[in-house]
């Protein structure tokens, strides 16, 4: 007990420093105690928000904007296709079937940082770099939600009710769409979750694929003023306050999603 | 279980070999063809930068060029990844036609081909007299008939220190680096300190070496020779060694909260640093308004006029640029027009190295933070005293890295600054040995 609540707070912390800090003006940062609170902290904050929207034409905004987009949009097709390719493997014989899950598995062992040159590479032949789809694309496969979707539609989705589905004239497509997504429903919503987080803090494949300013998601925009805060004292603040709003969404998603997800995590460990 | 191994050994044998693709690809760059003719019809072009404001600079060109628009991008400050993107780009063959390169960055570009030689688009050539010369020489590499890059701003080291601090203790404001040791002892006495060592600041430090006519790279046409130990280097190393050993300087960690904190409190009298340095202290310390003034840097001996230089950046046209002429003349319009200058200066901060730009009304002006002094007037005359032929090496991130971890063992109460570069050297040797770059031994 002890022992969590240390690392409790030992995570909670630097959550703690940044919502403080954002609460303070860029004078108070040197002058007063970093994890108390000012007397003016509500309407510094105010302050300091406004300021962060209103910046360089409200870029924050559409920062915030293109991470919802990727990681939102990214997260339900990645989400769809890992069902799909999960339940295909779970739920079908094949000639290859196990080979090809594991090459799917030995995806999930391959750094996606280590994945990123390449993959600049190859958008460069087509063209598709700086653009939209260098990052999105690459976003929505998931070896670990096909790994999780096939472990949990294996055990809980039983071949005797497909086949009931199959007698009454059901296509394979309406089973999976109408009878498996409803069983696999938390593994589901766990896939979502993992790699909602995933591309939202995706940073190392949109650093080397965007240079639009237009494009960035939040990561790669907070990172750009953190560099160049000695030339730009000015965006200390806002960095500081946009890393308190870029996770922001993130604890949005987990609270709100957290009830269907405790069934889903631990599916896999005991099969 | 030996299958599954089977399989991920040849996904990782698949990745590699695409890794291997791309680096192939590298060495297979075309050289651009010949001359450098003006384009027919209306051209596009891509910046790529990170100075604040260039966006709204570029802007202002493209209202006035209808026929040459160019786009702007950006990311993160080269060494925090826009180099690397530049060289990947470079690679790939889909780079920005003109990129923002620091001086000391331009060296590995220039040995691994990834800047065109701009010296015969138009008169980009004679446009070297508008320039302060040692920018010009950054960017020539002192190659005849060769321009690799326009320089846009540059950063002149001079000395902010606290005059009401200094004239309330009344310590003479240090003018050689001997009455600033002096100058040190005192105010420790006091309880504060002369100034800040910064030990991630390696480029500082070679602000320093440059500022007592110290070479650490040296390249003959055909090799390099690497050696941070010269005389003149070890003179600087040994000089601030002495202070760190009488604990008369902090070793803060540079642009940090607690750095700022003690710029603001009054516990640092002096800051050794670049004209960009004024806006530093402006954000960092506002409770010193009105308390600062400038001085030219304190001298290795009574009557030298010599001055070191602390960053600054130039306008690259990156190799396989479509439109090398156009990039050109956006280059040399982006460093010279004046009011793209001013823009420069208002949104970024930009000390520009055009001559003219050092006279632009802005640099007139009475500062109100530094009591009211003329302050860029010092800047223009530290400008013109920073000795012209430094040479940056191939690989100074590296360079930087290794010496910077020295100079944090040093802070740390294990051997000395000159045992640092000794050891900066000797693995700057082996670094560019791995990348193939000839050094003489």
């Amino acid at each position: 007990m002890l022992i969590m609540g240390v690392f409790t707070l030992y995570f909670l912390i630097p959550i703690w420093w940044l919502l403080v800090s954002s609460t303070k003006t860029q004078g108070e940062f040197t002058t007063t105690a970093p994890l108390i609170f000012t007397a003016d902290a509500i309407p510094t904050f105010i302050n300091n928000l406004g300021g962060l929207f209103a910046y360089n034409d409200n870029v924050f905004v559409k920062w915030i904007l293109n991470s919802v987009l990727y990681a939102g949009a990214g997260a339900l097709i990645g989400t769809v296709i890992a069902a799909m390719c999960g339940y295909a493997l779970a739920k079908y014989g094949f000639r290859g079937r196990e080979a090809v899950f594991n090459v799917v598995l030995s995806g999930v062992l391959v750094p996606a940082t280590a994945l990123a040159l390449p993959l600049f590479l190859i958008f460069s032949q087509v063209g598709l770099t700086n653009t939209f789809w260098a990052v999105f694309l690459p976003s929505i496969v998931s070896p670990f939600g096909v790994y999780l979707a096939r472990i949990y539609a294996s055990s809980s989705v039983p071949d005797e009710l497909l086949e009931a589905a199959r007698l009454d004239g059901s296509s394979e497509v309406r089973t999976f769409f109408t009878v498996a997504t409803r069983l696999m429903a938390p593994a589901l919503v766990t896939i979502f979750l993992f790699q909602f987080v995933a591309i939202w803090n995706n940073f190392f494949l949109p650093l080397i694929m965007l240079r639009d300013p237009d494009l960035f998601p939040v990561t790669l925009g907070l990172y750009s003023w953190n560099s160049s805060i000695g030339q730009n004292p000015e965006l200390r603040s806002f960095v500081v306050i946009g890393a308190f709003v870029s996770i922001v969404p993130l604890i949005i998603a987990f609270l709100s999603l957290q009830r269907f997800w405790s069934g889903g995590l631990a599916a896999g460990s005991i099969k | 279980m030996q299958r599954k191994f089977r399989m991920a050994a040849l996904s990782a044998a698949v990745v590699s070999a695409l890794a291997l693709a791309g680096c192939t690809a590298a060495t297979t760059t075309e050289p651009a063809a010949g001359g450098c003719e003006p384009s027919d019809g209306p051209v596009n072009l891509t910046y790529a930068a990170w100075w604040p404001g260039a966006d709204e600079v570029v802007a202002l060109w493209n209202e006035q060029n209808p026929d040459v628009q160019v786009e702007f991008q950006t990311g993160p400050n080269g060494n925090s990844g826009t180099y690397q993107n530049f060289f990947n780009q470079i690679t790939a063959g889909n780079a920005p036609d003109l990129g923002q390169i620091e001086y000391d960055a331009l060296p590995s570009f220039r040995v691994q081909d990834g800047l065109e030689n701009i010296a015969a688009c138009g008169d980009i050539l004679a446009a070297g007299d508008q320039f302060v010369d040692w920018t010009w020489s950054q960017t020539t590499f002192g190659e005849a008939d060769a321009v690799y890059a326009i320089p846009q701003d540059s950063g002149p080291i001079a000395m902010y220190y606290r005059a009401d601090l200094f004239e309330a203790a009344g310590i003479p404001v240090p003018t050689t680096w001997d009455e600033y040791a002096a100058a040190a002892a005192q105010i420790k006495a006091l309880g504060s300190f002369i100034t800040n060592f910064p030990k991630t600041d390696v480029n500082w430090f070679a602000g320093m070496v440059w500022q007592n006519g110290g070479q650490w790279f040296t390249n003959n046409g055909a090799d390099w020779s690497v050696d941070l130990t010269s005389e003149k280097s070890l003179e600087v190393a040994d000089y601030w060694q002495g202070l760190l050993d009488r604990q008369e300087v902090s070793t803060l960690a540079s642009f940090s909260d607690e750095w700022n904190a003690s710029f603001n409190t009054g516990q640092q009298w002096t800051w050794i640093s670049a004209v960009w340095g004024a806006g530093t202290i402006r954000s960092g310390a506002p409770d010193t308004s009105g308390k600062w003034a400038v001085a030219l840097m304190p001298q290795w001996n009574a009557g030298d006029n010599a001055a070191g230089n602390w960053g600054g950046s130039s306008t690259a046209v990156l190799k396989g640029s479509k439109h090398p002429y156009e990039a050109a003349q956006f280059a040399l319009w982006l460093n010279t027009d004046p009011a793209a200058l001013e823009l420069a200066n208002e949104l970024g901060g930009l000390y520009p190295a055009s001559k003219d730009g050092a006279n632009l009304p802005v640099f007139l002006a009475e500062q109100e933070f530094y009591g009211g002094q003329k302050i860029y007037e010092v800047f223009a005359e530290a400008s013109a005293q920073v000795i012209p032929d430094f040479v940056w090496g191939p690989s100074m991130t590296q360079t930087y890295t290794d010496v910077s971890d020295g100079f944090g063992a040093v802070i740390g109460g294990a051997g000395t600054l000159a045992d640092a570069l000794a050891t900066g050297t000797e693995k700057t040797i082996a670094a560019l040995t791995a990348l193939s770059i000839p050094v003489a031994q």
